[in-house]
């Protein structure tokens, strides 16, 4: 069957369009942190008078309750501090944000299925629409998890680098639609690959969430040695070290069994085409490689002494693995996996 | 898991234990064991583990390709064979690699049997007591009902058995009556399954290894095969298979039929876009013949093996005649493809008592129209089929005995055959064309070009099995990741102060004994459900159930 060049060349557009639009969200949500960084800074700065209020007010008991001071004092004193980007107050940036995130996703999506129709097949045969579609899914998984919780002051960090990978993609790794080579028509394709996507948008959510966990902890050791962090003021309005450990865990938790998946799909999938289903080809190793890496880091967070900072470190290592499986592997190592496509 | 502490294994590790207890040889191998089954050196041993797979990437891989290999030795003479000493060019079958991984698996069921055992035994125990002071726990609610604290109890036990807690009643005692509830224990369940599961895995591939088979064969159209080691141009058994007991079926190849690219540009032209295999099967001697189709993703099983269409290319079919005009040789030969457009290379062996004939071919299924450069293809289907040959006589060296390498020729004892020039003798064909060699030396007619498939054939007997556990690890392993695993106490204690005639004091704790983000909804929900089938005596007094009202006693 041959190529519909009309819907190839619409899902081109599709795809430059999104990424304009995704350029709008991406501004937008920096909009927003650094919003949140101005509030926090205010509220810090509070806080600070506030404590030099109660100084004050301990030296001083006629103070108390002769301004509006007494009772913001009380309160922020008892009280936990909410991050910002969690305590519910109104963001129009964020919510400005979002609104372009989905409707960029829209059109990506848009691209993604009119590039697969254009050849009658699954969309990601190459390099090219493996990222194409990737993106896709990571800022599809964004939002979902967006609709669970409010994880908006990570839309930067999800933006960013989707857009690094479109912009690779299209400028660097295009390829005109086409149908598939025998070795990749099957339907272990579809499940193989589909389930891989899922999981690998996991694994880049949490290496943001776990960047941004190592960032917070060296504030807060830097704050509890009575230095002021220096830069990044937006990072006061994110959750704790300790929560971001916590939902890169989860992300991971939820990627590990898909990854495995992927990996058992992936050796079916061999034993139909090759007739061996581990032959330690090179794309084999490094999904094996990144399955370890993780489950290392499972075990890094349930041994002793081995928590936080180390484990993320292993949740890094397990990233790095991933984008080398992607980028590197395809095109370099010799093996049965050469299906790049780079022209 | 709340704290950290909670997550270690569930078996402690007795004081002291980071140096040998006691003396001699007995202490020493507790000592040794207990490393070894320690959380802290499965992590290392993953990560070597990890580490250490990476040069089989790097490197290229006898038991992927054999000619790769050959290939480095080639570039790199000096370094190679040193890497070969450290087995960097088969690093899954190494020492070290195979090291690592056995020492990993002896301490995944070093680790796990114990655990096993534990969680046994932790399956047949009651709940612990209720805590003096649930208000200490993680979560803690508290709601004055118009019941009866039995009656309270009574509804806390159905449902908590309904959210599949074990539970056990402790009765009246100094802080009032209460019961516990447990559940959860699957998640250490899925744990156990997952990490055995991996052990099955492993042995599921090793028989697979012992028993099971690999082999290759190049059929050209029209030609058959039978499943017998002779038959195979490659043949790879496991160290426990009988070759001389081996299914036999065998099949006849029909046709094979390609399709390339012919619409797209770029990269993509030329492509291989189908390769279909039709052939007549055979399961055993004598049985009814059942036609089928083989095609990549599609193999063919027979005899509980199974058949791959794992390549293609071209066999020349030619006739050489010697310079008396006798027909000394009349077959196709297969020639092996080179390059995306089937650029192919082969070699003919006449062997002949008044002189051996040795021809080296180039086929270019397309011969580029282009004459200015090198013969090169443009396209890998036979749309301008041409044969280059170089013709080389004296002695090929068939009667040597030795095992001959059926794509090269030995020319250590042969001459070229050179033209009128005194140049090397090269000339071209084209299907149906015959060429007469200088001096008497015969005639080569090159009748026509058919294809040739390879096919692998590989019988795994584990097969299931590993696909079996494979699963089962994955199930096991979401358990071990999904399930929660929660204690939740109830006390109902008789409520005091001035309106408190026939009321009680609801107390809810719970506690996570894993990760846990649903606890607090979890203590709710068990809160608003014993609120909901309480039996409302009072209608005014009934308690809202959500959110339920939150008092410190
Ligand atoms: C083939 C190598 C191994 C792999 C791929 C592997 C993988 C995993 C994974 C993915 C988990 C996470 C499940 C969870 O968090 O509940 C886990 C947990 C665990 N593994 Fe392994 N494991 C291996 C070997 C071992 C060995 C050798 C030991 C013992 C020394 C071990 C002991 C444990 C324990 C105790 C847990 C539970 C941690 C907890 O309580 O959360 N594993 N393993």
């Amino acid at each position: 069957m041959s190529v519909d060049e009309t819907l190839a060349s619409a899902s081109n557009s599709l795809v430059y369009s999104a990424m304009a639009v995704y350029t709008l969200a991406l501004g937008a949500s920096a909009m927003d942190l650094a919003g949140l960084g101005e509030r926090a800074t205010a509220r810090n700065r509070r806080k600070q008078q506030g404590r030099q209020a109660l100084q004050a007010a301990s030296r001083q008991p006629a103070v108390v309750g002769a301004g509006a001071a007494g009772p913001v004092v009380r309160t922020s004193a008892t009280q936990e501090p909410v991050p910002l980007a969690e305590d519910g107050a109104p963001r129009k940036a964020a919510g400005i944000a979002t609104s372009l995130t989905v409707l960029a996703l829209l059109l990506h999506l848009g691209g993604v299925v009119t590039r697969g129709l254009s050849a009658h097949r699954a969309p990601w045969g190459n390099m090219y629409e493996f990222s194409v579609t990737g993106t896709s899914v990571v800022v599809l998984v964004y939002l979902l998890v967006l609709t669970r919780r409010d994880v908006r002051w990570l839309s930067t960090f999800v933006l960013a680098p989707v857009l690094l990978s479109l912009g690779l993609a299209v400028a660097v790794l295009y390829t005109d639609s086409a149908p598939l080579v025998p070795a990749l028509q099957s339907y272990w394709l579809i499940i193989h690959v589909s389930v891989a996507f899922v999981s690998s948008a996991l694994f880049v959510l949490a290496f943001s969430t776990t960047v941004l966990q190592l960032v917070q902890e060296r504030r807060e050791a830097q704050r509890a040695a009575g230095a002021t962090p220096g830069a990044g003021r937006f990072m006061e309005a994110l959750p704790s070290a300790a929560d971001l450990e916590k939902l890169s865990y989860r992300l991971i938790a939820i990627s590990f069994p898909l990854w495995a998946f992927t990996l058992v799909a992936g050796a079916i999938w061999a034993e139909v085409a090759w007739g061996r289903y581990w032959n330690w080809d090179p794309k084999e190793v490094w999904t094996f490689i990144i399955w370890v890496v993780y489950a290392a880091y499972l075990h890094a967070r349930a041994t002793g002494g081995w928590n936080g900072r180390r484990a993320a470190y292993l949740s890094m290592a397990g990233f790095a693995c991933l984008m080398i499986n992607y980028g590197v592997v395809n095109t370099v190592f010799p093996g049965n996996h050469s299906y790049a496509g780079i022209g | 898991m709340t704290s950290v502490q909670e997550r270690r294994p569930a078996l402690p590790e007795p004081p002291g234990s980071d140096r040998p207890a006691g003396l001699g040889l007995v202490g020493w191998a507790r000592w040794t064991w207990r490393q070894l089954t320690s959380m802290r050196t499965a992590l290392l041993l993953l990560m070597l583990l990890a580490v250490l797979a990476v040069p089989g990437s790097l490197f290229p891989q006898r038991n992927i390709d054999q000619v790769a290999v050959a290939q480095y030795f080639q570039d790199n003479p000096d370094s190679a064979p040193w890497l070969d000493r450290l087995s960097l060019f088969d690093v899954y079958s190494s020492p070290w690699f195979s090291a690592v991984y056995l020492l990993l698996f002896i301490s995944l069921v070093g680790c796990v049997l114990p655990r096993t055992k534990v969680h046994v035994a932790n399956l047949r125990q009651a709940p612990p007591r209720t805590p003096a002071r649930l208000s200490r726990l993680p979560e803690h609610r508290t709601v004055e009902v118009d019941a009866a604290p039995g009656d309270v109890l009574r509804v806390a036990q159905d449902v908590l058995r309904s959210r599949r807690y074990r539970t056990a009643d402790f009765g009246d005692d100094r802080h009032g009556p209460s019961m516990a509830g447990q559940r959860g224990e699957l998640r250490e369940s899925g744990n156990l399954l997952f990490h055995l599961a991996l052990v099955g895995v492993l042995i599921a591939v090793g028989i697979g290894g012992l028993y099971g088979y690999r082999a290759q064969v190049i059929v050209q159209q029209g030609q058959a095969y039978t499943n017998q080691v002779t038959a195979y141009d490659s043949w790879d058994p496991g160290a426990y298979v009988d070759g001389s007991a081996l299914p036999p079926f065998s099949f006849a190849l029909n046709a094979l039929r390609v399709a390339f690219d012919e619409d797209s540009s770029g990269n993509q032209f030329g492509a291989p876009r189908s390769f279909e295999a039709d052939v007549t099967v055979t399961d055993a001697p004598g049985q009814a013949p059942r036609q089928e189709k083989i095609r990549v993703n599609e193999p063919l099983r027979a005899g509980g093996a199974s058949v791959y269409l794992a390549g293609n290319g071209y066999a020349p079919v030619i006739t050489v005649r010697n310079g008396a005009g006798e027909v000394v040789f009349d077959q196709g030969t297969p020639f092996l493809v080179q390059d995306a457009n089937y650029t192919s290379t082969g070699v003919v062996k006449v062997s002949d008592p008044a002189g051996d004939l040795g021809l080296q071919g180039l086929l270019l299924p397309t011969a580029s129209e282009d004459s200015s450069g090198p013969p090169v293809s443009t396209f890998p289907d036979l749309r301008n089929p041409e044969v280059l040959f170089f013709a080389y006589t004296g002695d090929l060296g068939l009667d040597d005995g030795v095992p001959q390498n059926v794509y090269e020729l030995d020319t250590s004892r042969m001459q070229r055959v050179t033209d009128v020039d005194g140049q090397p003798l090269r000339f071209s064909m084209k299907p149906g064309d015959t060429y007469d060699l200088p001096n008497g030396l015969g005639s080569v007619t090159l009748d026509r070009i058919d294809r040739f498939a390879g096919f692998t054939v590989r019988h795994d007997p584990a097969r299931a099995m590993a696909l079996t556990f494979s699963l089962l690890a994955i199930v096991g392993l979401t358990a071990s990741l999904f399930v929660p695993r929660r204690r939740v106490w109830v006390r109902a204690a008789p409520a005091t102060g001035d309106a408190a005639q026939g009321r009680t004091l609801l107390e809810v704790g719970a506690l996570a004994r894993s990760e846990d983000h649903g606890l607090a909804g979890e203590a709710d929900a068990v809160l608003s459900a014993v609120l909901a089938r309480l039996p409302a005596r009072d209608t005014d007094q009934t308690p809202s159930d959500k959110p339920p009202r939150q008092e410190e006693p």
